[in-house]
C-alpha cells in the first residue's frame, strides 16, 4: 500500500478503536452493546493488517494471542453467570451487583461487565477468523 | 435439584474453552478433561432422571418470573421427555468420546476436535432443556455449526464437499425455522412455548397456523432428514469421522430434529388433522424409500446412513399415528402405545445405530477401506467387532430377544389396534428388507472369504474402541427389558404423559 | 402489509440464487440475503404506530415505545449469521485449493 495509506491508517485505527470502546461501555444506555462494539474493534485491527500487509506481522503469535483472548473472555462471561448462583436468589444469570440510577454510566448491575467481556470476545473471534484465513493463504501459496 | 439445570449447558461450554486455551500449554490435557466433563454430565442426567418422577421442573433464568400471568423471562423446562433425551445424549456422547480417544490419532489438531465435541453436547443439552422458542433456535445453531466443522474434520476432497452440501441445506433449514418463529411472534406476541399454547387456546386462524406448521415441518424435517429432505445425510454421515457419524446419526438428528418437532406439535400447537396426515405419510415414505435405497449400496457407511433415514421414518410415522388416534378420540390406549413405541424406538436407534457406526469405524481403522467388496473373513481376525456388529444387526432388523424387536412390535400393535392396516404391513415389510441388507453387510464384511488382504496382519482394535462397542452391545440387550410393563411405567410413562396432556405442560410452567 | 410481502420477495430472491447459482461464493451470498430478509421482517413486526425508540429517558413519563424484543432477537441472529457465513467461506476456500475451481459442477465425488 502507498505511503499515504500507511501514514493515515494508524491515526484512524486509533479513533475507530476508541469509538468501539464507547459503544461497548454505553451498551446499557444507547443502542449497541457487546456485539456491535466488538465488531467495530475488530474492524480497527483488520484495517491495520490490510494497510501494512501480512509480512509486517508475526502471524502465529497474533492468532495465538487473539484466540486466547477470545477464550478467556468467554470463560469470564460463564464464570460471571455462574457466580450468580452464590448471591441473592441463587438463580443462573441473576443481576447481583447494586443497580444505581437509570441513565448513569455506572448502573444496571452486572450488565456493563457482560457487555465488556462479550465485546472482547467478539473482537477476538472476528480477528481469529481473519487471521486464520490469512495464514491459510500464506501457507498454500508457498 | 433446581440449581443443577443450567449446569447442563454451562459445564460443557467451560470445558470446551478450557481445552482450547490449555490444550496448547499442557500436552494431553484434552484427553483427561473431555471424558471427565461428559462423565459428570451423565451422572447429573441420571440423578435428575431418578429424582424426577411425574413432576416437571421449570427454571426461570435470571430470576425473571411471570408478571401478572405473562412470562417475561427465558425458561428452562425439565420434564419426563426432556430428561430421557438428556440421558441418551450424554450417554451416547460419553461412549463416542471414549471411542474417539484412540480413533483420533489418525488426525492432527486433536484438541480442536474435543472442544468442538463439547460444544455439540452443550448445544444439544440446551435444545432439549429450552422452554422458549428463540433460545431453542440459538442452541440449535450452536450445535449444528459445530457439527459442520466436525464433518469436515479430515480435510480431504469428499469431506469438504459433504460438509459444504450439509451446510447449505442446514442453513436453509435454519432460515425456515427463524421465519416460522418470526411469524409465531407476530400473531401471539410471546416466545414462551407454554404461553403460545395459552394464546392459541383462546382462538386462532387456521390457514395462518397451517402455513407456520408446514414451514416448521420443512425446517425440522431438513434437520431430521425425512424424505424429501434427506439429500445431505448420506454424504455427511459417511464422510465424517466414525464417532462423529455415531453422534450425528444417533443423537443429533433426534435431539434437534424429531424432539423439537414433537415438542412443538404436541405441546404448543393445537392438533390438526391435515398436519397429522402429512407427518404420518412422510414417515411412511421415509421408511420405505430409505430401506430400498440402502439395498444397493456397497459403501458401508452410506448403507448405514440410508438405514438411518428408514428408522427415523418409523419414529415419525408412529408419532403421526399417535396424533391421528388422539384426534379420533375413542382409542386412547392405542395412542399411548403408538407414542410409547416411538419414544422407545428413538432410544433403541440411538444405541444400535451408534454401535453400527463405531463398528464401521473399527473396520476402517484397520483396513483403510469402506468398500464392502474389499473386505472379507473378518470374523476370525476381529472377534469383538464381529460379535458386536452381529448383535447390532440383529437388533436393527427386529429379531428377538434384542431391543429392536420390542419397539417395532409395539409400533405394529399400535397400528393394528388403530386400524391402520396399511402402515402395519409396511412396517413389517420394511423390517424384512432391513434384515436383507444387514445380512448383506454381515456376509461381505465378516463371513466371506478374504479377497486378498493378508488377514494375519489385521488385529483387533485398541482397548478404548472395543470397550465402547462392548458397552453399547450390552446396552442393546439390556434395553429389551424396557418392554416389561413395570419398567416401562417408570421410564416411558412420564414422557408419554407430558406429551399427551398438554395442560400438564403449561400449567406447571406458567404456575410460577 | 406490503412491507411484509416485500420481505418475503427478498427471501425468495435469496432462495432463487441458492438454487440456481454455480459459484460457491454466490451460494454463500444468497444464503446471507435470505438471512437478512428475515431480520428485516422481524424488526418490522415490532413496529407500533407513532412509537418512539425504546430508550427510557428518566425525565419523561411513560411513552409509547416500539417493541424492543425483536430488536434483541435480530442482534443475536446477526451474530449467528456471521458464524454461518464464516464457516461457509472457510470451507469454500479449502475447496478451491483442492479442486482449483469454484464451480460446483466440478465437485462430483459423492454420488449414489
Amino acid at each position: 500500500m502507498s505511503t499515504i495509506v500507511k501514514r493515515v491508517t494508524p491515526l484512524l485505527a486509533g479513533l475507530i478503536f476508541l469509538y468501539g470502546i464507547y459503544i461497548i461501555l454505553h451498551g446499557h444506555l444507547t443502542p449497541g452493546g457487546g456485539f456491535a462494539g466488538g465488531a467495530i474493534i475488530a474492524g480497527a485491527f483488520i484495517l491495520l493488517i490490510l494497510a501494512f500487509g501480512s509480512s509486517a506481522l508475526n502471524l502465529k503469535k497474533e492468532v495465538a494471542g487473539s484466540s486466547n483472548t477470545e477464550s478467556i473472555a468467554l470463560l469470564m462471561v460463564v464464570v460471571l453467570a455462574l457466580m450468580a448462583l452464590l448471591f441473592g436468589t441463587k438463580v443462573f444469570f441473576f443481576n447481583y451487583l447494586p443497580k444505581g440510577e437509570p441513565g448513569e454510566l455506572l448502573s444496571a448491575g452486572v450488565i456493563p461487565l457482560y457487555n465488556i467481556f462479550i465485546g472482547i470476545e467478539v473482537a477476538g473471534a472476528i480477528l481469529t477468523i481473519f487471521l486464520a484465513l490469512v495464514i491459510f493463504k500464506e501457507e498454500s501459496s508457498k | 435439584m433446581d440449581a443443577l439445570i443450567p449446569l447442563f449447558v454451562a459445564i460443557p461450554l467451560i470445558s470446551a474453552f478450557l481445552i482450547v486455551i490449555l490444550g496448547k500449554l499442557v500436552k494431553g490435557f484434552h484427553r483427561f478433561l473431555a471424558p471427565l466433563t461428559l462423565l459428570v454430565l451423565l451422572i447429573l442426567a441420571v440423578y435428575e432422571f431418578t429424582g424426577l418422577g411425574k413432576i416437571s421442573i421449570t427454571y426461570a433464568m435470571g430470576g425473571w418470573t411471570s408478571e401478572g400471568g405473562v412470562p417475561v423471562g427465558i425458561y428452562l423446562v425439565l420434564d419426563g421427555f426432556s430428561v430421557l433425551m438428556l440421558c441418551i445424549i450424554n450417554l451416547i456422547g460419553l461412549i463416542a468420546l471414549f471411542y474417539s480417544l484412540s480413533y483420533i490419532t489418525k488426525y492432527t489438531a486433536e484438541s480442536n476436535y474435543f472442544a468442538l465435541f463439547c460444544l455439540i453436547i452443550a448445544g444439544m443439552n440446551g435444545v432439549v432443556l429450552s422452554g422458549d422458542l428463540f433460545n431453542l433456535f440459538v442452541f440449535l445453531e450452536v450445535s449444528v455449526i459445530s457439527s459442520y466443522a466436525l464433518v469436515a474434520f479430515g480435510v480431504g476432497k469428499t469431506e469438504l464437499e459433504a460438509s459444504f452440501k450439509y451446510q447449505v441445506l442446514g442453513g436453509l433449514a435454519s432460515m425456515l425455522i427463524l421465519l416460522a418463529i418470526g411469524l409465531i411472534y407476530w400473531k401471539t406476541k410471546t416466545l414462551n412455548i407454554a404461553d403460545v399454547r395459552n394464546v392459541l387456546d383462546a382462538g386462532y386462524s387456521k390457514p395462518f397456523y397451517l402455513f407456520v406448521q408446514v414451514l416448521l415441518i420443512a425446517g425440522f424435517g431438513l434437520k431430521a432428514a425425512i424424505i424429501p429432505f434427506h439429500a445431505w445425510l448420506p454424504d455427511a454421515h459417511s464422510s465424517a469421522p466414525s464417532p462423529i457419524s455415531a453422534m450425528l446419526s444417533g443423537v443429533l438428528i433426534k435431539a434437534v430434529g424429531i424432539y423439537v418437532l414433537i415438542r412443538l406439535f404436541f405441546n404448543m400447537f393445537v392438533f390438526s388433522y391435515e398436519i397429522a396426515l402429512v407427518l404420518t405419510s412422510l414417515g411412511a415414505i421415509s421408511m420405505v424409500v430409505g430401506s430400498l435405497l440402502a439395498i444397493k449400496q456397497w459403501d458401508l457407511k452410506r448403507l448405514l446412513a440410508y438405514s438411518s433415514i428408514s428408522q427415523v421414518g418409523y419414529v415419525v410415522m408412529a408419532f403421526g399415528m399417535g396424533i391421528l388416534l388422539l384426534l379420533r378420540g375413542n382409542n386412547e390406549a392405542a395412542a399411548v402405545l403408538a407414542i410409547g413405541g416411538a419414544i422407545y424406538h428413538m432410544i433403541n436407534h440411538a444405541v444400535f445405530k451408534g454401535l453400527l457406526f463405531l463398528n464401521a469405524g473399527a473396520i476402517e481403522h484397520r483396513l483403510n477401506t469402506r468398500n464392502l467388496k474389499e473386505m472379507g473373513g473378518l470374523s476370525k481376525a476381529m472377534p469383538v467387532t464381529s460379535t458386536t456388529s452381529f448383535m447390532a444387526s440383529m437388533s436393527i432388523s427386529g429379531i428377538p430377544p434384542f431391543n429392536g424387536f420390542f419397539s417395532k412390535l409395539i409400533i405394529v400393535i399400535a397400528a393394528i389396534n388403530g386400524r391402520f392396516y396399511l402402515l402395519a404391513t409396511l412396517a413389517v415389510v420394511v423390517s424384512i428388507i432391513t434384515l436383507a441388507y444387514f445380512l448383506k453387510f454381515q456376509r461381505f464384511a465378516f463371513f466371506n472369504k478374504s479377497t486378498g488382504k493378508a488377514l494375519d496382519k489385521i488385529k483387533e482394535v485398541p482397548f478404548a474402541m472395543s470397550f465402547s462397542m462392548i458397552f453399547l452391545a450390552v446396552l442393546c440387550l439390556a434395553l429389551s427389558l424396557l418392554a416389561l410393563p413395570s419398567v416401562r411405567d417408570s421410564i416411558l410413562s412420564p414422557a408419554i404423559d407430558v406429551l399427551m396432556q398438554s395442560d400438564l405442560y403449561f400449567t406447571s410452567t406458567l404456575g410460577l | 402489509m406490503t412491507v411484509y410481502i416485500l420481505c418475503f420477495v427478498l427471501f425468495l430472491v435469496g432462495l432463487y440464487g441458492l438454487i440456481t447459482r454455480r459459484n460457491l461464493i454466490k451460494i454463500a451470498i444468497s444464503l446471507s440475503i435470505m438471512e437478512f430478509s428475515i431480520f428485516l421482517m422481524l424488526v418490522l413486526i415490532g413496529y407500533i404506530d407513532n412509537g418512539l425508540m425504546p430508550i427510557v429517558d428518566p425525565g419523561l413519563s411513560a411513552q409509547v415505545y416500539v417493541d424492543p424484543l425483536p430488536q434483541a432477537m435480530v442482534l443475536t441472529a446477526i451474530v449467528i449469521g456471521l458464524a454461518t457465513t464464516a464457516m461457509l467461506m472457510a470451507i469454500a476456500i479449502r475447496l478451491y485449493r483442492k479442486y482449483k475451481t469454484f464451480d460446483i459442477r466440478e465437485m462430483k465425488n459423492l454420488r449414489g
